[in-house]
This record gives structure tokens, sequence and C-alpha cells, in this order.
């Protein structure tokens, strides 16, 4: 495979140079007293830093709310009395890259591909932008304390749902291709052969992967959360901490939820059909328009997104966890609350 | 055509049906001449008009609004028009800190047989308009970015609190946990700098119980969903003053809650530790002396000083002691002096009504619309039900713009208005660290000083002031049309 290097200096040089044919999402630091990174465009006067995103890059193929279609009414030249419905569905994508985001964050589009490509239905919207999509992952250059993504069959290396790997070592950075996508953009890329520079990559992407603490072992996880379904006094304690807010399902790089609504200019007019995402973590994604809901408690609703990451997508999708282990739904969880642990307890599994 | 010179703005009237509506009527009756740009809703009592309303319109591309009711003592719904004066009010002084220039609204009262004073007031206020002109819209604001300064001298000394009985307080809970379903309060989370709620069932999980500057979360978010059960509660002193507005507020029963409290020294700036703590794997330490804690993380030691690295609100905290508590262990330290303004507060003060506007815009943007600050609200009772996610009434679409976060923190700043205690919850609880705090100040200010100094959550037994009304209000002034 392809690879390439730059020196340190040249990173936000290098951003720009993609920056000129297609949307560059990098992770920007939002200025505030408690500071967050968001994935923003790139646009001249930027300076790239490569902080980990507090908000996961889903929004590149899944934004928070996209139109779906458009629709309006027309009276027909011809035929005064008729009115023609004018509908337009074209899901809105342009060229796009991820630059900079982390093996967790990538791999969170592996986790969306397999519903929205891989099954009986292909959804049109998420198909077009994620052709469009090119991921340049960093490898991680640190664990952070809720990391824990070598669990989940992940890890600080992983290329999963990446196309160029980033790597960077004393002075500079190495670009090294995954995919054919990721090859033909590097290819194009005016940079200096990485190859002279793959070891040092090498040992820092080693250097990281020691860091990690031994991982519990979750090859049970299915079965046995499965198993505990009916076990409403595990999810009520489990989950007596939670304010059933759905930070932890936004900030996550594989939940993929949504919902649609409709919003007109007033009868007759004008109006569009929006998606936007959608928490399991609300009573309102279950409640049924006759009034029933189906999760009435919130310990219901953590036993839904705790058994559909390690339990029923892994059911429909070959054992995949659809968690990575990024740690956002801990440390940005108003409460604290620790996915792992309940995970854990779940399986009779301590710690590592 | 308008009878100023120029084009027309966009202003709208809500006017009581009664009075108001009639009074306009009467004026149209007598061919009094009057500018055209007012497009009038009528409702039937100014007690009607939810605040929203009117927020709605100044966000949604009104220049102004005008809201008309009887003359105070002739509503025809005999007290409505009471109410309305107070939201009204607190409305007008709210909306400086959004942005918005504040004589782009006034609410006036005009019976039916005042003609002239109709033609009067709508002249005089469409020319105000017109004088301020085309009101700029939200989403073209320009980007700005401003954060608040925390540094602020505290009431009292600010310490660590590892001089409180804590071994007393577990022994005390032990005793009442047989009557409890269960006791809310602290302990370690994830690591050691960083703690989390405890539900304390069986006497072992007393042992968890922490006490200290990072016990951070209000648990007083969790007793509404307790209801009918009975449950115990540790509080620090803001906490306390959530537990009393919930008891005011009847969502809660005396009866019901068991109130453990110590004296509170002080909690740490979560957000502002993060930052200083950056990307870690591990605590090593966690060691706390009077005036600060110092964490090691990684090997490396971060010392964080009480006096630099509270929270905003403790810095002003006049309530280190409960508000109220059936187990009390411990004396706070006395307070002295009068608390400033808050820092976040304090910032938005310092910028005009364009840059406030700018600032908003720049942070809602990124806001995520995951509802945690709403959430981890102590008041935020509707929390299942509430009208940010409903279609029936549809304040709100799902769109992802600006103006429609920003619509909802209004929403939640209006709905608090006279029940904010302050406590900081909405803002600990944003992950992307948008400062809406300043929102609920800017309301907490303007309801003490129009309502004789009256602080949420001080007393049980007191009438919320929205909910209330007397007939000569004191500090709120009745526009002047002649002028
Ligand atoms: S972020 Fe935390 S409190 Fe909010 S829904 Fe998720 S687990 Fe519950
Ligand atoms: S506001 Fe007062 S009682 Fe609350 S944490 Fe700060 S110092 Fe303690
Ligand atoms: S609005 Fe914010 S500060 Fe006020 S009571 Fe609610 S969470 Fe506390
Ligand atoms: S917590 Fe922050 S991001 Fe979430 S809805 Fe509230 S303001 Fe928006």
């Amino acid at each position: 495979m392809i690879t390439r290097y730059f020196p340190a200096d040249a990173l936000t040089k290098v951003v720009a140079s993609l920056a000129d044919e297609r949307r560059v999402l990098i992770p920007v630091t939002q200025p505030a007293v408690k500071k967050s990174v968001i994935f923003a465009p790139f646009s001249a006067g930027m300076t790239v830093e490569l902080h980990k995103a507090s908000v996961a890059p889903k929004e590149a193929v899944l934004p928070q709310c996209e139109t779906l279609l458009t629709y309006s009414k027309q009276k027909d030249a011809e035929d005064p009395s008729k009115v023609n419905l004018v509908l337009d569905d074209k899901p809105q994508a342009q060229p796009t890259i991820v630059f900079g985001c982390r093996p967790c964050d990538a791999r969170g589009f592996a986790v969306l591909d397999r519903p929205y490509l891989d099954g009986p239905f292909i959804d049109p919207y998420y198909q077009a932008r994620r052709k469009q999509l090119i991921v340049i992952t960093q490898t991680c250059p640190s664990v952070g304390t809720t990391c824990f993504c070598h669990w989940v069959g992940s890890g600080p290396n992983s290329t999963t749902g990446s196309d160029i790997m980033l790597t960077a070592i004393d002075g500079g950075y190495v670009l090294e291709a995954v995919t054919e996508k990721g090859e033909a953009l590097l290819a194009g890329m005016k940079l200096e052969d990485g190859a002279p520079f793959m070891d040092k990559a090498k040992t820092a992407r080693g250097t990281v992967e020691a860091q990690l603490a031994p991982a519990p072992d979750l090859t049970q996880a299915q079965e046995k959360i499965a198993a505990r379904f009916n076990d409403n006094t595990f999810w009520e304690e489990q989950t007596a901490q939670c304010l059933s807010c759905g930070a932890c399902t936004y900030m996550c790089p594989t939940c993929y939820c949504f919902n649609i609504t409709d919003e007109g200019d007033g009868v007759c007019k004008a109006g569009r059909r929006l998606r936007t995402w959608d928490t399991c973590m609300s009573p309102l994604f279950t409640r049924e328009a006759s009034g029933h809901n189906a999760r009435m408690s919130k310990a219901q609703r953590m036993k839904n997104r705790i058994s559909h990451k390690f339990s029923t997508y892994p059911e429909n999708w070959g054992g995949e966890f659809s968690c990575n282990g990024c740690g956002r739904c801990i440390n940005n969880c108003p409460v604290n609350l620790d996915i792992r642990a309940i995970v854990l307890a779940a399986i009779n599994e301590k710690g590592a | 055509m308008s009878v100023l010179a120029g084009k027309e703005l966009r202003i709208v009237g809500f006017l009581c049906n009664w009075c108001s509506y009639g009074g306009a009527d009467t004026a149209g009756v007598a061919r009094a001449t009057q500018p055209t740009d007012l497009r009038i809703v009528r409702v039937p009592c100014s007690g009607r008009i939810d605040p929203l309303f009117i927020l709605r319109a100044l966000l949604h591309g009104a220049d102004g609004v005008l809201v008309s009711g009887c003359h105070p003592g002739d509503c025809h719904y005999a007290e409505g028009n009471y109410y309305a004066r107070r939201r009204l009010e607190i409305l007008k002084q709210f909306l400086p800190v959004l942005g918005i220039d504040p004589r782009r609204f006034e609410y006036t009262w005009i019976s039916a047989s005042e003609g002239q004073r109709w033609q009067l007031a709508v002249t005089k206020f469409t020319q105000q308009i017109h004088e301020l002109g085309a009101a700029p819209a939200f989403e073209n604001a320009e980007k700005l970015i401003q954060i608040a300064d925390m540094a602020l001298t505290a009431l009292r000394p600010l310490g660590t609190g590892q001089h409180a009985a804590l071994a007393d307080l577990k022994k005390a809970i032990v005793e009442k946990l047989p009557e409890l379903d269960c006791v809310i309060g602290w302990q370690q989370s994830y690591d050691a700098a960083h703690s989390a709620p405890l539900f304390m069932r069986k006497p072992e999980d007393v042992e968890k119980l922490v006490w200290g500057p990072l016990n951070v979360n209000n648990l007083a978010t969790y007793l509404p969903q307790y209801k009918g059960k009975k449950v115990g509660i540790v509080v620090k002193g803001c906490d306390s003053r959530s537990v009393t507005q919930l008891l005011q507020e009847g969502l809660i029963n005396r009866d019901d809650v068991v109130v453990f409290s110590m004296p509170c020294e002080g909690t740490l700036d979560m957000a502002r530790i993060n930052q200083a703590l950056g990307a870690y794997q591990h605590i090593d330490k966690v060691a706390y002396d009077e005036a600060g804690v110092s964490i090691t993380a990684d090997g490396k030691e971060h010392r964080f000083c009480m006096v630099e690295y509270a929270q905003g609100k403790c810095y002003s905290c006049a309530t280190p002691g409960a508000v109220l508590a059936d187990v009390r262990l411990g004396t706070p330290t006395p307070v002295t002096g009068t608390p400033a303004t808050p820092p976040e507060l304090a910032l938005l003060d310092s910028m005009s009504l364009s840059e406030r506007f700018a600032f908003w815009h720049t942070q809602m943007e990124r806001c995520i619309r995951c509802y945690a600050c709403r959430n981890a609200c102590p008041m935020c009772v509707c929390r299942d039900y509430c009208v940010a996610e409903s279609r029936d009434p549809h304040w709100l679409t799902q769109e992802d713009t600006a103006t429609e976060k920003f619509f909802f923190q209004t929403i939640h700043a209006l709905h608090l208005a006279g029940r904010c205690t302050g406590c900081g919850e909405c803002q600990r609880a944003c992950p992307v660290g948008i400062p809406i705090l300043a929102l609920r100040q800017q309301i907490a200010r303007a309801v003490a000083q129009t309502f004789e100094g009256y602080r949420p959550g001080m007393n049980a037994k007191a009438t919320p002031p929205l909910m209330g009304f007397t007939v000569e209000e004191n500090n709120i002034k009745e526009k002047d049309w002649n002028k």
C-alpha cells in the first residue's frame, strides 16, 4: 500500500490542499469555559489540531438533520384547474474527507454501513454520502481513561472503516493507505514517500498498543446479555443514575437511529420531510400514536441500548459489537454513567 | 399605505378580545388614522399570552410585538391580566440578554372605549419600531467568541470538606435506611477524579458514599421520580434549595423525603479540571488538603486550588448550609458580603445587543439537541412530555438551525422563571460546553429585582412570584405612551 510523509508543520497545508477539491471535516476546538471538539468543514485561515472530538464524525454520513424531500404545489401552465405536485427527493451529498478522526470513530462508519447498506434495504441518502466519503484516521497517540476500544474488537491502531491511516511520529506524520480509495487519494498527493518513516510509525503505534490494560473477555456477552432480558431488577439498579437525556447516543459513533418529521409552510403550500437523529434513551422513541409506550421506564430503555450494542447487533451482523469503546458516552454523560460497568455486571465479569 | 414614511415593518399585536381588540375596533370605527404595519392576533385574555408567543415571533422575523389587554382591575376573567403583567415584565427584562432590543416589545392596557388611546399606542409603537429599523435575523448573526472569566472572590473561604463528619453521616444513613426505599448520595465514578450519583439501598452501599468538592451533581433531580416512595437524599446547600423548590411546587411530599446535610465548602468546576488534566489514562492519586486538591494523572501532578477552580455558583453561594434538613451534621462557615454578578452573566452584561446575538448564535450552532440541559435540571419536571419534542403544540421543528436550538433555551429559561435556583446543572450537563446558564441567571436577576429580592428555593411556603400578583405592583411601571 502507498505511504506518504509530511513534516509536522505542513499539517494545515496538507489539509488545505485536500480542501481545494472537497469538503474536509476536521476536529475543531470550540472555545468556551468547557471546551468541546466538533467536526467542522476546514476553511482558509484555520489551523489544524488533531484532538479527539467530543462528538463522533457520523455527521459526515448521517447529519444531525437532513431534508429527505421537499414538495411544493404548482399550477399547471396549460390547464389552470390542475395543480401539479413537485417533489424533490434527491440526496444531498458532496465529496467529503473526514480528516483526523480516531480508529473508534472510523469503525463507526463500518458499524453504520451494515444496517444502511448491507441489509434488505439500501438507504439511498446514506449511500450517496458514504460513496463520496474518504476517512483519514489518526492512530491514537495515547489511551484515555474512558477508552476501551480493545475490549470490543477495535484498538488504537485499528484500520476498520478507514481509508488512510495517519500516524504522528517525531517531527512529522506518516500516511498509509488502507483501501483502494485511500490509495487513489494518496497517489495524487504531492508528498514525500512514507516508506523510510514506516518503522518509526510502527514503533509509535506499538508504544500506544503496549499501554493498554488487559481486556476482559466479552466473547459470551451476546448470549449473557440476551439472558438478562427479563431481569428487571438488574436493569433498574444499573440505570438508577440515568437522566434519560440522550447525550450518550448523540455523541456515539455507532448509534444510528433517526426520526422523521414533516414540516409544511401552511396548508397546501410547500413543505419538507426531515430526518433527524433520534435516541432510544428518550421515552418518545417508543411512544406509539395510541399513547401506549413500549418502553415506559428508563431501565427498559437502557436495556435496549446495552442489548442493541452488545447482543442484538452482534446477533444480526456476524458477532460484531456496535460499540467501539470510544468512551464518549462515559465522560460526556452528565452523571458519568459507565457503560463498561453495566456490560461487565451483566456478564458477571470483573473489570480489567 | 403606512402613514409613516418608508416601508412597512412586521409588527405583531396580541390583543385581548374584550378590551383592546374592542379599543382597536373603536379606533377603526372612528376612522382614526393608524399605521398599518400591525398584524393583530386576537386572544381571549392577555393572561392567555404565553411569553413564548412573543419570543417566537421575535426570533422568527417580527420587528416588533405589541401586547395589549384590559386595564388591571378590568379583566373579564377577574385576574388574567395581573398574572400577564408579571410574566410580560419578566419577559421584557429577559430580552436584552438574548441580544434582542427590549424596545421591540411593549405591553399596554387599553379598554374597548379607548379608541384614541389605541391610536396613540399603535402609532407611537410603530414609530418606535421604525426608529429601530428591521430586526436583525438571528441566523445571519456574525461569529463571536468570548469566554467568561471565572475568577471571582468567594463570600467565604472555600475548602474541600475534609473535616466533615462523613462517618457520622454514614451512620445516620444506615440507621434510617430500613424505613427508606434508598438514599441518594455520591460515589467515586470511573476514576478517582470524578464522582457519580450513588443509590444506597443496602448498608454495604453506604460504604461507597463520598463527600468532597467532586460531588457536583445536584441529586434533587432524581426526587420527583420517587414521588409516593420514601427516599433519603444527601444535599449540599444549593441542592437543598432545589429540594425546597420541589416542595413548594408540590412535586414531592415533605413526609416522603429525609434530607441529610453537611456544610458545603465548595465544589470544583469539572469543565476546567478536565481541561487541565487533558488526555490521561490513569489517576494515580487524589490528595486533598484545606485549600484544594492535587490530582496526579499518568505521573503528572496537577494542583487545583478551590479559590481558583470552584464552580461559578460557589463564589457567590450564600447557602453553604442546607435551607432545610432532617439530619444536619456540622456548622457551615459564616457568609459575609453581597454576591457579585455570576461570571457567565457578567460576560453577557459587558456586550452590546448585537454582540450578544452573535455570541449566542456562535454558541448554539454546536448544540446537538441532546436535552441533557433539560434532563439534568431538577426543576424541569415535564420531562417525558416536554414541548421541545411535541407536535401539538408545535413550538419547535427538528431542524438543526441555531434559531430552533436557541428557542429551546429560551423556553427552558422562561419555564424556570421564578423557579430556577441557579444550581447550574443545565450548563454543567451540556456535553458541548454551551454557557446556557447566563439565560437563567438573567431571569433570576429580573425576578429578584422585580419582586423584592425573591430567591427561589429558600422557603417552601412562599408563593412563587409568577404564580401570584398584587393589585398594585411596586416595581412594574406601565408604559406611558405620551412620553
Ligand atoms: S448520557 Fe447518561 S444520563 Fe444521559 S441518557 Fe445517556 S446514560 Fe443516561
Ligand atoms: S453553590 Fe454553595 S452549596 Fe452549592 S456546591 Fe457551591 S458552595 Fe456548595
Ligand atoms: S435552569 Fe439550570 S440553574 Fe436553574 S434550576 Fe434548572 S438546572 Fe439549575
Ligand atoms: S445540553 Fe447542550 S447540546 Fe444538549 S440540548 Fe442542551 S444546550 Fe444543546
